[in-house]
């Protein structure tokens, strides 16, 4: 773009050695500074709560600071929030919600996805694009009547809602390339499996989950991010602290008062979000995959 | 071990598609059979449906004695080695082969004895702990066979199991198929569309073209005796040269009288074939390798002819020189040392024992 | 799930028949064992999301009378909802700024995620993954939770950006207090956790774009825009419009932001239709209003949705 417009005005046939070389470095300078400056910016948010998280609350509280930097790193925020019960029972409560609805959500996909995959059969197109019209449902357009629902089954103010309801966020997502990567493993594999004596769930638990197996970890892990981070359903359905999970817990119960306890909040803001950060650098390529394979796929 | 039938099988897609139009086919125990013909002539949905994989439209495919055609690909006892290979991407190479027994529940040792034999007669005991990935396309070939033999089946499928292979590769694993088939002794079916392959494997052929069977038989009776002009020209590399011709009778004798005014003389055995056929506008067949120069001829019946080439190529230990005349491409097979050169008129020689007259109205060989 | 799986297994016992296990009934089964294992997903579908949509829009005809979750206290009103929402200033502002936020904060996060991802297309391939890797954490942390960190970063007294400006001696920006900034602080948060979004989706489609084409086009004589406007853009249209209708779809309907960051103030003036239905819906318990707010979402999602369906179609066949 702007570094390569200068290509378009040709001096002359001497020129052009040089100008090529210089060319590219100027590309090279214009890629690395807008990375560099879309770090900083990208970046600098989750520092500055990291920052916030380490420092005391008079330091926190002086004007004069610089804030950006820690004069005398302190861990009693941490302290204070791990030591703090109703975090705990945040903490577990989001365990809970998100082990369930993972292991349901991967159920429910894996098995429907083999079968829109392998295993044409009427309507079985239809299914399919209902499938991808589910996931371009926003949570935001539903939760109304869905809190009627909830409500209607005594599971407001429980976990059990939320695990309910979440698998409308994950399902049909996951479904959705797990159709894609299912489709790509050659067709004379099952037949081959056909012919070796194996069943449809032989087939499918032997063979196709197996070969699979990336397509699996990528929707597993969308599962996993998607329900840890879920804020609408729980933010509607769940008021009593004690049934919260960690994104409205941190939001709603440590922001309290007029002053606020910006240490401890900044603490519990980045313990709460650590388990997905975690994932995400042990699963980089995997959670990558996943991201993309919804456009690309299926 | 069982024989294979086929009575009157039919495969019609929806719309009316017919890609099998009521073929029989009848396959004796132990016998190796090659179904060749082009892309589409419905040589791999009969094997498809052989192996349990298509449903039968209509007709019987019998395996052993029993009619299979409402039995899924599991229970009907048949192996299949599938031109990708279909290899369990996951498993080992052993896993690979031992999986079809897993499933049948067969005692562990069983499977272990079985598995070992087969990687020996296939000689890959040494990659049985590797993963497919690791193999190379010839290795990857021997697994897919391998997999097929420790099921120890009545019938063995192949579908085009060679052409994923490099030239070289190909010619080695077709001698490899043939020689595991003469040591497990397997009724074999076997689908290809290259009939260098087919005539060098099968016991008989099955020359395919557009969903019918063209003709049945030995390698050689298919290649000295076509049964019609599909046959004639499919089976042979270079392919069998066509010219339009009449035949015509002069004192007793008969002729073939080509286009250009050329008259070649009918032999003796062939006259009372022919005869009837006489002042007939027919097609006159003569092979490549029978149309030739003095140099490599001292046979009887001999007719010459006069031709010009267009292109000449040397290929070490022949020369092939291609001609255009009446509108027909003819080849023929000259000896390396003839010298021929484009634009200069050569004389051949046509073998005329081995010639065909091809009936144009229904393209059967006379 | 054992029901099909007996089903299946139960076969050879049955094979032995010959005749009378037909593949047609091999083939019925199929879809027995189909339907079964589809089930769940169909559970999913219609009772979590059609039941609902159904429900939001009986709901949306619905007039409350008392604060109370039963349904008989609520009286038919056909579209009385609709038609007090279309007197009411607030909901009109709410519809406006929704539209304001959702296409410039799209607009922004296209522009800049393609940005990115060109620049990231550019450096070495080595150093992509670690660049790749660094610039997509905005994405990965729940953005309720980095919200809250913006909340702190734009807090009045103790804004860390105003100091970052004061160095530069440029004025405080009263970022949360005043309307228009307070839009703008909500669109920054949303661009900031979108971004990267887009970034991976265009690294992608660009990394799927055959380098032959390039040479090619250097040879016809093709200069570095000319090969971004005549082979990078139209081989990643596709992909760039339906990420572009995608993130349109989620921004629209945002809640978490603008619900950690100004909870919809000042005054009001910075609700969307997500934060707008859940005050009217949930806070204020007139659920039938709620939901007729969140259904106005619909259409436009719809549209949307449309759209996106198509190009992920057409994507599909052409790698086909």
């Amino acid at each position: 773009m702007s570094a390569t417009a200068a290509g378009r005005d040709i001096p002359g046939i001497y020129h052009k050695a040089g100008s090529l070389r210089s060319e590219r470095r100027w590309a090279m300078w214009t890629a690395y500074v807008s990375l560099i400056i879309a770090a900083i910016i990208f970046l600098a948010p989750p520092f500055y709560m990291l920052v916030t998280s380490f420092k005391t609350n008079a330091e926190i509280a002086d004007y004069s600071l610089n804030p950006w930097l820690i004069r005398s790193p302190t861990f009693e925020h941490y302290a204070a929030i791990l030591s703090n019960p109703i975090f705990i029972r945040f903490f577990i409560n989001s365990c809970i919600v998100t082990a369930c609805v993972v292991v349901l959500t991967m159920v429910i996909s894996v098995l429907a996805a083999f079968a829109l995959a392998r295993m044409r059969f009427w309507g079985s197109q239809v299914l399919a694009t209902g499938v991808f019209l589910t996931y371009l449902v926003p949570d935001t357009l539903l939760f109304i009547p869905l809190y009627q629902i909830v409500g209607g089954l005594g599971l407001l103010n429980s976990v059990w809602g939320l695990v309910l309801v979440y698998p409308t966020l994950t399902v049909p997502f996951c479904t959705w390339i797990m159709i894609g990567y299912f489709a790509s493993i050659p067709k004379e594999l099952d037949e081959a499996a056909l012919i070796d004596g194996a069943n449809w769930m032989q087939m499918l638990l032997k063979i196709f989950v197996p070969v699979a197996m990336p397509g699996i970890i990528a929707a597993t892990i969308f599962a996993f991010t998607v329900s840890w981070a879920a804020f609408v359903y729980p933010t509607a359905f769940v008021t009593t602290a004690e049934q919260m999970p960690l994104t409205i817990g941190v939001v709603s119960q440590l922001v309290r008062g007029d002053t606020f306890a910006w240490g401890q909040i900044m603490a519990g803001a980045l313990m709460a979000a650590l388990p997905p950060v975690i994932i995400y650098a042990f699963l980089m390529d995997y959670y990558i995959a996943g991201l993309t394979a919804g456009a690309t796929k299926g | 071990m069982a024989q294979v039938s086929l009575r009157k099988i039919v495969k019609a897609y929806e719309g009316d598609v017919q890609a099998v139009k009521g073929i029989n086919l009848e396959i004796d125990d132990h016998e190796f059979v090659v179904l060749v013909g082009p892309s589409g002539c419905g040589k791999s949905t009969t094997l498809r449906m052989i192996a349990g994989l298509e449903e039968i439209t209509d007709g019987e495919i019998a395996i052993g004695g029993a009619v299979v055609n409402d039995i899924p690909p599991r229970d009907r006892d048949i192996a299949m080695v599938f031109q990708n290979y279909a290899l369990y991407p996951h498993m080992s190479v052993y896993d690979n082969m031992a999986f079809g027994l897993t499933l049948r529940k067969f005692p562990k040792a069983e499977i272990d004895k079985r598995v070992k034999e087969a990687a020996r007669i296939l000689d890959i005991t040494p990659l049985l702990e590797r993963k497919p990935k690791a193999l190379s396309g010839g290795q990857r070939q021997r697994v897919a066979m391998g997999r097929a033999i420790v099921r120890d089946p009545k019938v063995f499928l192949f579908d085009e199991p060679l052409s994923n292979l490099d030239a070289k590769l190909r010619v080695q694993m077709r001698t490899e198929i043939k020689k595991v088939h003469q040591t497990v002794r397997t009724t074999t079916v076997y689908v290809t569309h290259d009939q260098v392959e087919a005539m060098t494997l099968a016991d008989r052929v099955v020359v395919m073209n557009q969903g019918i069977i063209e003709q049945v038989g030995p390698p050689q009776e298919l290649y000295h005796h076509p049964a019609t002009k599909f046959v004639a020209g499919f089976i042979g590399s270079p392919a069998m040269n066509f010219m339009p011709a009449r035949l015509e009778e002069a004192s007793g004798a008969l002729n073939v009288t080509l286009a250009n005014g050329t008259s070649l003389p009918v032999p003796d055995s062939r006259s009372a074939r022919y005869r009837p056929h006489v002042g007939k506008a027919l097609l006159f067949g003569i092979r490549p390798e029978h149309l030739t120069d003095e140099k490599t001829m001292d046979k009887d019946n001999l007719a010459p002819l006069s031709l010009t080439p267009e292109v000449i190529e040397p290929m070490g230990m022949e020369t092939l020189a291609h001609f255009r005349q009446d509108g027909a491409e003819i080849t023929a097979r000259l000896d390396p040392a003839t010298p021929a050169e484009v634009g200069v008129p050569l004389r051949l020689l046509a073998h005329m024992d081995q010639m065909h007259l091809i009936d144009p109205t229904n393209d059967k060989v006379l | 799930m054992a029901a099909d799986g007996s089903m299946a297994v139960s076969a050879p016992a049955t094979a032995g028949n010959g005749r009378a296990n037909s593949l047609q009934r091999f083939a019925r089964r199929r879809s027995t064992i189909a339907f079964f294992m589809t089930l769940p997903l169909l559970v999913v579908i219609v009772g979590l999301v059609a039941y609902p949509a159904g429900y939001g829009i009986y709901l949306s005809t619905l007039n409350r009378r008392m604060t109370s979750f039963m349904e008989g206290d609520w009286l038919p009103t056909g579209l009385g909802n609709f038609e007090i929402l279309f007197g009411s200033d607030t909901f009109w502002m709410v519809v406006w700024q929704s539209c304001i936020f959702a296409i410039s904060a799209v607009l922004l996060k296209a522009l800049i995620g393609f940005w990115l991802a060109h620049m990231l297309h550019h450096i070495p391939t080595k150093g992509q993954r670690k660049w790749r890797g660094m610039l997509l954490i905005p994405w990965v942390i729940p953005p309720a939770l980095s919200t809250l960190g913006w909340w702190w970063m734009f807090d009045p007294s103790y804004s860390a950006i105003n100091w970052v400006l004061n160095v530069f001696a440029v004025p405080a920006v009263p970022w949360l207090g005043e309307p228009w900034w307070a839009r703008a602080s909500v669109i920054i948060v949303n661009v900031w956790y979108g971004a990267p979004f887009f970034m991976i989706m265009y690294l992608a489609a660009l990394k799927s774009v055959p380098d032959q084409l390039y040479e090619a086009a250097a040879i016809d004589g093709a200069t570095g825009w000319q090969k971004l406007r005549y082979v990078t853009l139209p081989m990643m249209a596709n992909i760039i419009s339906i990420t572009v209708l995608f993130s349109l779809i989620v921004t629209f309907a945002n809640y978490d932001i603008v619900r950690v960051l100004t909870n919809g103030g000042p005054r009001d003036l910075t609700h969307v239709f997500a934060s707008y239905a859940f005050q009217v819906g949930i806070l204020s318990s007139n659920i039938p209003r709620g939901a007729a707010v969140s259904l106005f979402m619909f259409p436009i999602l719809a549209v949307c949705a449309f759209f996106v369906l198509r190009g992920v179609t057409r994507r599909n066949k052409e790698q086909m």
